[in-house]
């Protein structure tokens, strides 16, 4: 077992584990997106970023991919860290404004305005699909093609592989396909939509909740 | 170009169907045929029993992959800074317009494919032109004419 702090709160964790997961075993919630308990982390969205000092050092490492450490001193909800998770969900709206979980995400976090040029690419590569379909299918008949900004999903010379099941799994994970924003005109990238509609509000059994309330209720995961 | 299942499986028998040595398999694959063509592919994805997309995706992410037939000269011209000031664009039109193609194309006779780099490391000798790995600096618009005979045997227009 090891014993870190996270929040103020001295937690034991299995050696081995990740700092999200020890969060989340205590019910601290940090907002994730490329992060899914049935697959293995990736650490490509860093929405989970925290802050996470051992002695004098801090810094900010993505909490999905960082192993717990004897005597860690874990922030998820520090001035800094606020920041710069803001940041980070404004650059993913500005390469794909559409998906309602980024723009819920913004909405809760207070996001008035995405300060880069927006540039629709409909998907954040976070990984989910590819890794839904390797290791959860064990298929592997979608991958990461090209580099750099070209960098896309898709299947080999764009024809449907024969490894290909048609479950559906990978449109069902994206968090852009499955839980598209249907906002008709976005201004300065925001719908604004769910903000006005559905006040966030506060869930009255935690607080510090980053899911938004909405008309149905809770989302419980 | 149909491909020679043969081939592609005596190359990846070489590697001893080694998962490890893709890169290799695909640069062995790339000089015999000077590209990478997609029965190739599909042969060595059948025998070292792994998925197309993780051929595919390396393939696509080194730029010394092609999946498109090359020709059989490599005319790279540097863009890098210090070639640019020196006068490469100047050279790239000059290039583009006697070969009739747009940097990444390939001529119609499959003689020559046109690529851009970003700096092939030896800026004193700039503009530098690279054909087939062989360096021609100081290579101006009235340099052009003259390198490129040297790989077409006749005069290029």
């Amino acid at each position: 077992m090891v014993e870190l702090t996270i929040d103020g709160m001295r937690i034991r964790a299995l050696e081995g584990a990740t700092v999200l997961e020890a969060a989340q075993e205590m019910g601290i919630v940090i907002p994730t997106l490329c992060h899914h308990p049935g697959l293995s982390p990736y650490g490509a969205c860093r929405v989970c970023i925290v802050e996470v000092g051992k002695g004098d050092r801090r810094s900010l490492e993505a909490s999905c991919t960082l192993p717990v450490e004897h005597g860690q001193v874990i922030l998820t909800n520090s001035e800094k860290v606020r920041k710069q998770r803001k940041l980070i969900v404004e650059l993913l709206i500005a390469s794909c404004p559409n998906s309602k979980t980024l723009q819920d995400m913004a909405a809760n976090m207070g996001i008035n305005r995405i300060r880069f040029r927006i540039r629709d690419r409909g998907c954040i590569l976070c990984g989910l699909c590819v890794r839904y379909c390797k290791e959860q299918m064990k298929s592997g008949g979608i991958g990461f093609t090209c580099r750099g900004t070209s960098r896309m999903v898709a299947t080999a010379f764009e024809v449907t592989p024969e490894e290909c099941r048609n479950c559906g799994g990978c449109e069902w994970i994206c968090p852009v396909c499955e839980r598209a924003c249907t906002a008709g005109n976005l201004i300065d990238g925001l719908c604004g939509g769910c903000q006005n509609l559905a006040p966030v509000e506060t869930c009255p059994v935690c607080t510090g909740c980053s899911e938004s309330v909405g008309p149905q209720g809770h989302k419980v995961y | 170009m149909k491909c020679d299942c043969a081939k592609v499986a005596a190359i990846t028998s070489k590697y001893k169907g080694n998962r490890d040595s893709l890169v290799s398999i695909l640069q062995d694959i790339q000089s015999e045929y000077r590209y990478l063509p997609e029965d190739a592919l599909r042969g060595v994805a059948r025998q070292l029993d792994i998925p197309m997309i993780q051929i595919y995706g390396i393939a696509t992410f080194f730029k010394a992959f092609s999946l498109k037939p090359r020709g059989e000269h490599i005319v790279s011209i540097c863009m890098g800074t210090a070639c640019h000031v020196r006068g490469a664009p100047a050279t790239l039109d000059e290039v583009k317009r006697r070969l009739g193609i747009e940097p990444g194309e390939t001529t119609e006779d499959m003689r020559f494919t046109l690529e851009t780099v970003n700096c092939v490391g030896a800026c004193a000798l700039g503009p530098i032109v690279v054909v087939d790995g062989k360096y021609h600096g100081g290579t101006g618009p009235a340099k052009v004419k003259k390198t490129l005979k040297k790989y077409t045997g006749r005069a290029i227009t």
